[in-house]
């Protein structure tokens, strides 16, 4: 009698279980669907058309747009903004790894804390918190001033409306990003494995090397992406702290689109973004699986 | 002391990045009570430029459309994101679908922006709030899916299958077994998708509409001017708010269970 | 896995399709408007730059007529440009333009001719103000400002070297590199090479423009930023001595600092005009004809001076303000007739790509 009702009951929740995975899933994936990847279709669609006179669409298909985007005006612009970000994201992890690793020392309600502490400047609005860096950065502010007024310097020293600026700004409005991933897959890691590698005679530096910091690759990976392509894509902080003088990516895009109302071509920038992120997506992929595929080794 | 002592030379990064990270806040609300409005030169304590925020209707109003977007997107997002982090861990694991779920969280704003725009210009939809919301719902959606997710996998699915054995339904279990238990992690989730929605400039402003402006983007046109001690005093009252309220959050959150 | 891969791309080809099947833009026949609308039924939604108009104007128009007025803001002609061309209905009716973008949307169609029976105040405007080359007579753009871009600077921080020409703001002096800014906005970013190497601001000439270019990268060197908001604060604080600015702009960093001064190049400089125009889409047309006819006003316009501090082409208006301001603000009491002297800007067409491209190509260096 037990058996009878085991094995209609297991059809039954197989049945069930199709209808689950419809209601869980398709609300988000649709949304996902709709909102996401239909967009994506749309800039795809504007890479082929042409511009019209005043901006505008008009429905020739053209190549143009991609050899434009191959001019080395514009891949020096990618060149440039690749190189920033990529400072700002190594800038970001050298030191929000060692900040992240700091934290799981603590004991654990101070961590808390402290994690909140890191957030928290986020509830600041985005444009105040990098104009802030102008007041306390330009020729006559107060990191200025305060060096004269100590004698340190006579000239006020330029450190505004330059590059580095601008890496600057990036990495404070992102290194909370890395350090929360690298937290997370530090914190992950079970005890357990630094243990046996000490017992089996390693010393603390080798089973960092070769336990922790493996481990906790993915984190950095994760990281890296959230500081790198929000960073790549930025125009707010090369407009406020690099003086218009440098132009990334992202000041490129919004341009032609509000300035030069040119979507075929902005379209063909933001997809090139968008290929950067698949680039680091399967990058991270793959590590991942491999990183996570040896330590269970 | 708030820092342990086994830190040791940890100490420096640590307390290096919370001077990093604050140095500009103290700025603002140092500022913030700066007694006129010469950008970089201190004049004297005033609390006059805090009146002036409660009197300016532009930043009231920008606050005021802020707060609605933000709570709506979040309620959106909870939901969505929620079912969808379920689905995933317990009814279809699929790599390629758990990366497309995740995906809306990192893509570009910028091109997430233009393309929504292109879409809701070709469907003539009017831009107002809703199509802000429709858009942050859509990356808030995808934050709350990875916390959510995050904590399922911890969480033994055995409680749900003993329920399900027991004949109870899906939906039934879901309310009475798997709610209960990620219940911190959806706080989290909406926490976090709440935050991303009231400061997001990028999206909001390429999906709005003229009328409606969000605060991001009513201190987008005045911070083109300089920033006036008002906005600094907008910053400060933000910040105390948020800290109150996270503070308050903290006690019923574990926040390092939820990353 | 392989099903919901097909379904990603699937979406992506349907996404595409739907992209390449986009209807264009809505067309509306031209209305007829009705001189006695009941102006309380209508509501106004205006996009104007942020504090370039009186604060309670929104407020003082709803008392006298019932509309209810929204007043938006927009930081750049592009802003506001982007939004208007983007298709379907912007949700604005009267937007304040420079002239050469009211030309551009009345070559696409997005701005009707204004009906004149509705605006009589235009009788206080200038003669000149009828002879601006973007829009000759006023057809489908009233003025709401005009001027013309200088030099404005520090004379207290520059004696004996106060700049005449716009070669003394493109290669400054050793002393003053650094301390230079320049605007950004694409056609006032050429102005003043242009200006300095004879051409015309509204030259076409490729050969001419690559010149142009090669005098702005030279001139970055010594720039302290591009700035179009913020350049008379910084020669309040002093980190600038001299920047490029449109006349009323100067008078804000006057206003905070009496040893500023305003100078027009001796090569000469541009005429620009704001100016308000009416949205084709527009579901309130009455109520933006009398909201223009409001601003023309002659006490309503002098309102708009006292609070802006830029010239405007109304006569009673001016004869109204000028004397209160003029020995603050000398650039106030530019005649129309020297302004004429300027060259008007007009719009580039299709060789607006050329500017752009020019200008990435400046400030990407």
């Amino acid at each position: 009698m037990a058996l009878a009702v085991k094995s209609e009951g297991r059809d039954a929740i197989k049945r069930r279980a199709l209808l689950s995975r419809t209601l869980f899933l398709v609300p988000g994936l649709t949304y996902i669907t709709a909102f996401m990847l239909i967009p994506l279709g749309f800039i795809i669609a504007y890479t082929f058309l042409t511009r019209g006179t005043y901006g505008g669409i008009e429905f020739i298909f053209t190549f143009e747009n991609y050899t434009r985007a191959l001019d080395s005006l514009y891949i020096g612009v990618l060149i440039k903004s690749i190189f920033i970000a990529a400072a700002a994201t190594v800038l970001a992890f050298l030191i929000g790894f060692p900040v992240a690793y700091a934290i799981t020392k603590l004991p654990t309600n101070r961590q808390n804390i402290m994690l909140v502490l890191i957030v928290l400047p986020f509830w600041t609005n985005f444009l105040i918190r990098t104009y802030a860096w102008i007041v306390l950065l330009n020729t006559q502010g107060f990191i200025n001033k305060g060096l004269i007024n100590m004698g340190v310097i006579s000239q006020p020293l330029e450190l505004l409306y330059k590059p580095s600026a601008i890496v600057l700004g990036l990495l404070y409005a992102y290194i909370p990003l890395m350090i929360l991933p690298i937290y997370s897959a530090l914190v992950r890691i079970d005890p357990a494995m630094k243990e046996a590698a000490i017992n089996l005679g390693a010393t603390p530096a080798q089973a960092f090397r070769q336990v922790t910091l493996p481990l906790a690759l993915p984190g950095v990976l994760v990281g890296a992406i959230f500081v790198f392509v929000p960073s790549v894509g930025n125009f707010i902080v090369p407009e406020l702290l690099g003086g218009g003088k440098t132009v990334m990516v992202g000041n490129l895009i919004r341009d032609q689109f509000l300035k030069a109302r040119d979507w075929p071509f902005g379209s063909v920038l933001a997809l090139s973004m968008v290929f950067m992120l698949l680039v680091l997506f399967f990058v991270q992929a793959r590590v991942n699986r491999r990183v996570l595929g040896d330590a269970r080794a | 002391m708030l820092v342990h002592n086994k830190l040791g030379w940890l100490r420096l990064p640590l307390y290096g990045v919370l001077v990093f990270l604050y140095l500009p806040i103290s700025v603002l609300i140092f500022m913030s009570f700066n007694a006129s409005d010469a950008p970089f030169t201190w004049t004297g304590f005033s609390t006059k430029w805090y009146a002036v925020l409660f009197d300016s209707p532009d930043i009231l109003e920008g606050f005021k459309n802020t707060l609605i977007v933000a709570v709506i997107t979040t309620i959106i997002s909870i939901v969505l994101g929620t079912l969808l982090a379920i689905g995933l861990a317990r009814y279809q694991k699929s790599s390629s679908l758990e990366a497309i779920a995740l995906t809306p969280a990192i893509f570009p704003d910028l091109a997430l922006a233009i393309g929504l725009l292109a879409l809701f210009t070709s469907l003539h939809l009017t831009l107002g709030l809703h199509s802000v919301v429709i858009s942050h719902a859509l990356f808030c959606m995808a934050f709350v899916t990875a916390i959510v997710r995050g904590r399922l996998a911890q969480i033994d699915s055995s409680l749900e299958e003993a329920a399900q054995d027991l004949g109870d339904t899906a939906i039934g279990t879901f309310f009475r077994v798997t709610l209960p238990s990620i219940k911190p992690a959806i706080i989290a989730g909406g926490l976090l998708a709440f935050t991303l929605s009231l400061d997001e400039f990028v999206i909001a402003f390429f999906t709005n509409g003229p009328s409606s402006p969000t605060l991001p983007i009513v201190i987008y046109s005045m911070v083109r001017f300089g920033v006036s001690p008002e906005i600094n005093a907008l910053a400060t009252v933000v910040l105390l708010i948020s800290a109150l309220i996270v503070t308050i959050a903290q006690r019923n959150v574990k926040v390092q269970d939820q990353i | 896995m392989r099903i919901s891969r097909t379904a990603v791309v699937a979406t992506a080809v349907a996404g595409l399709l739907l992209g390449l099947s986009a209807c264009s833009s809505s067309d509306s026949g031209a209305t007829k408007l009705d001189p006695n609308a009941d102006l309380s039924l209508q509501t106004l939604t205006v996009s104007n730059w942020a504090a370039y108009y009186p604060e309670d104007l929104a407020a003082k128009f709803e008392e006298k007529f019932g509309t209810k007025v929204t007043i938006t803001n927009h930081a750049t002609n592009e802003e506001i440009m982007a939004k208007l061309t983007a298709g379907g209905d912007s949700g604005i009716d009267v937007a304040f333009v420079s002239g050469q973008f009211a030309q551009a949307l009345a070559a696409q169609g997005l701005i009707e001719n204004l009906d004149k029976s509705l605006i009589p105040n235009e009788a206080n405007l200038v003669p000149e103000a009828a002879q601006l080359s973007y829009d000759m007579g006023n057809k489908y753009s009233m003025p709401y400002s005009w001027g013309t871009t200088g030099i404005c600077y520090r004379a207290d921080l520059m004696k004996g070297n106060e700049p005449t020409s716009w070669n003394d703001l493109l290669m400054p002096k050793p002393q003053y590199k650094g301390k230079v800014t320049m605007l950004a906005t694409e056609r006032w970013l050429m102005l003043p090479a242009q200006k300095s190497l004879g051409y015309s601001i509204n030259t076409q000439d490729e050969a001419e423009m690559g010149k142009v270019k090669d005098l702005l990268i030279k001139a970055k060197s010594n720039l302290l930023a591009y700035d179009d908001t913020t350049f008379y604060e910084r020669l309040v604080s002093g980190e600038a001595v001299m920047v490029e600015a449109w006349d009323g702009w100067c008078n804000y960093g006057i206003a905070k600092n009496k040893n500023i001064k305003f100078v027009v190049p001796k090569e000469g400089s541009d005429l620009w005009a704001d100016t308000m125009v009416v949205l084709k889409t527009s579901k309130n047309k009455e109520a933006a004809h009398a909201f223009i006819n409001h601003i023309l006003d002659k006490d309503v316009h002098s309102w708009v001076i006292d609070n802006i501090l830029y010239k405007v082409p109304n006569v009673p208006a001016m004869e109204k303000s000028l004397p209160a301001l003029v020995g603050d603000f000398p650039n106030m009491g530019i005649t129309p007739a020297e302004l004429l002297k300027g060259e008007g800007i007009v719009d580039l067409g299709k060789a607006s790509a050329l500017y752009t491209r020019i200008a990435t190509e400046v400030t990407a260096k």
